[in-house]
């Protein structure tokens, strides 16, 4: 399908722009302006070039962080995209159960981020937390303060409790939104479920899914209060996320210029990936959509 | 056979889904003595004492008020503004559209921390601390990205053909757009405004750092139990138990939208 061109759709743009533009661009150019400075105090900085930004990319605790943030948003998309289409799939399609469907599943997406974390550290402890004592009852060994793999553990149940209902609404409503004359055709050609996900829902979901696939990127790789709330980072460093030693350096030590040259790289790899996913799910479905 | 299978699968889910949730409306129900002395699968003596404080102290509800009000504000302009711009990026192609489009979502992927203190002195200059309408301002700055987002799919599920022919047939475009189109993607507006109502609701930084007390949100004023000599698990539960009410009612509301789908017969 060709677009119309017409530079007048401008105009519809322009209040978006602005109202974006407003809190976006002052803001980042002030970042920017931070992370080329050294600030001891107020009118007292020093102009320092990218002696923050070698400084950070250097650092080795940085690197650390940073694999285990691609781990943990790897995780994420692999474990929720799919999980989400699925749940999507076998959600009624008409009658009562859509509603009490809609409502329950979006239950946990509407808890503050903060809460969340820490609904969980009791729903898991040992002894006064369902999770944890039923785990504990099953006779394994439970405690996501000391093992590493306890606490990532815990953290993806959570992470997976918690998104996959985003990935299900946005699916469902994409779903949705197929005519159902597309639906008589398969069936009238006999097309099996699976052919008819493959070749009708899927390709239909694209946008929905694209649009699934980046706020789960982004908003996994970007996880600050939950981990924090959860775990602080811990056992030792082992669940500390990218946010989470950005605020340690930012608050903690009170660094603004390293802090905000961090802020910037983190930003860039954010945009990077982002981008990346957005060509890749553009083409896939240039190839298989009609 | 499929559809029990189905239906069986869903109900697992669900039941997972709630454990979590029937834990907090458990620990809601008891005093904080009576959750950490013992483990109890449902709540002995049933109390309401947490919920009958968060009704009753201003410091509380107050925080449940002011979040309703600036997320209100902020879903309206959220849907108001990415409708027509959605609609432009559906249907046009105009100078930097594609740049525009991807710009605004970098909007959501800066990580927060460093940009509070920025963000703070930006709206101080323009004497907005404090005020609902900066925290709705401010929420725009992921949301209406979103909302463009969202609704561009959808409005590009639509083929062409009925724009063309409404206009061949004499509507204006805003006629159009609002008795026509509006309609036909009503179940991508219903998502978006639910998920513009949910980000807004939750998203507790910007919201902190820029009201003091006139405008605090409710997620605030749950963090400060957690401060306060120990945690009061049982209260923090209750609260967190009424935080979902007005989004499960927002999604009630718009469950019919989302739900009717898409008849192309219907034009």
């Amino acid at each position: 399908m060709e677009k119309w061109e017409d530079n007048k759709a401008w105009f519809l743009v322009l209040p978006v722009f602005v109202i974006v533009a407003f809190s976006a661009i002052i803001p980042l150019m002030t970042v920017v302006n931070y992370s080329v400075q050294d600030i001891f105090g107020p009118g007292q900085r020093v102009f320092v070039g990218t002696e923050w930004f070698r400084e950070v990319l250097a650092d080795k605790r940085l690197h650390d962080a940073l694999w285990r943030q691609f781990l943990f948003s790897g995780m994420v998309l692999l474990i929720e995209i799919p999980l989400g289409v699925m749940i999507a799939l076998m959600m009624p399609k008409k009658g009562w159960g859509v509603s009490a469907s809609l409502v329950t599943i979006a239950l946990p997406l509407l808890i503050p981020w903060n809460v969340i974390g820490t609904i969980w550290i009791i729903f898991t402890r040992p002894d006064i937390g369902l999770l944890g004592a039923a785990i504990n009852t099953l006779g394994i060994a439970f405690d996501h303060t000391a093992s590493p793999t306890d606490a990532w553990i815990t953290l993806m149940l959570m992470e997976v409790w918690h998104w996959t209902p985003l990935v299900a609404l946005l699916a469902y409503a994409g779903l949705r939104a197929i005519p159902e004359a597309y639906f008589q055709a398969a069936r009238i050609d006999g097309a099996s479920a699976w052919a008819t996900f493959k070749y009708i829902q899927l390709p239909k979901m694209r946008g929905v899914l694209t649009i699934a696939v980046l706020l789960r990127f982004m908003d996994s790789f970007l996880i600050y209060a939950e981990p924090f709330v959860l775990t602080g980072g811990g056992p030792g460093n082992t669940t500390t996320f990218l946010s989470i030693y950005l605020v340690k350096i930012a608050v903690g030590q009170f660094d603004l210029g390293p802090a905000a040259a961090f802020s910037l790289i983190y930003f860039l790899i954010v945009l990077l990936f982002s981008w990346l996913f957005y060509q890749a799910l553009q083409n896939v479905g240039k190839g298989e959509a009609s | 056979m499929t559809i029990q299978k189905r239906t069986i699968g869903l109900l697992i889910y669900f039941v997972l889904l709630m454990l979590p949730i029937y834990w907090m409306l458990n620990m809601s129900l008891q005093t904080n003595a009576d959750i950490l002395s013992a483990f109890s699968i449902y709540p002995k003596d049933i109390t309401f004492g947490n919920y009958l404080k968060i009704f009753t102290d201003k410091s509380w509800y107050s925080g449940y008020i002011n979040s309703i009000i600036y997320v209100s504000i902020n879903t309206l302009i959220s849907l108001t503004v990415a409708l027509p711009a959605a609609y432009a990026f559906s249907r046009y192609h105009f100078v930097g559209d594609s740049q525009i489009f991807f710009w605004l979502l970098t909007n959501r992927m800066a990580p927060a921390a460093v940009f509070l203190l920025p963000f703070f002195q930006l709206y101080s200059t323009f004497g907005l601390i404090d005020t609902h309408i900066a925290v709705a301002l401010a929420h725009c700055l992921f949301n209406v990205p979103l909302a463009v987002w969202i609704l561009e799919g959808f409005m590009s599920g639509v083929p062409r053909e009925i724009d063309e022919t409404a206009y061949v047939d004499g509507y204006s475009f805003p006629r159009f757009f609002i008795t026509l189109f509006l309609p036909l993607i009503r179940s991508g507006v219903g998502v978006t405004a639910f998920f513009c109502f949910m980000f807004s609701w939750v998203e507790l930084l910007f919201a902190r750092t820029l009201t003091t007390t006139a405008a605090k949100p409710i997620a605030a004023t749950m963090t400060r139990t957690v401060s306060a000599g120990g945690l009061d698990w049982g209260l923090l539960a209750a609260a967190g138990i009424l935080t979902i009410v007005p989004g499960a009612l927002v999604i009630w509301f718009v469950r019919n939208h989302m739900a009717k789908g898409f008849a192309l017969g219907r034009v």
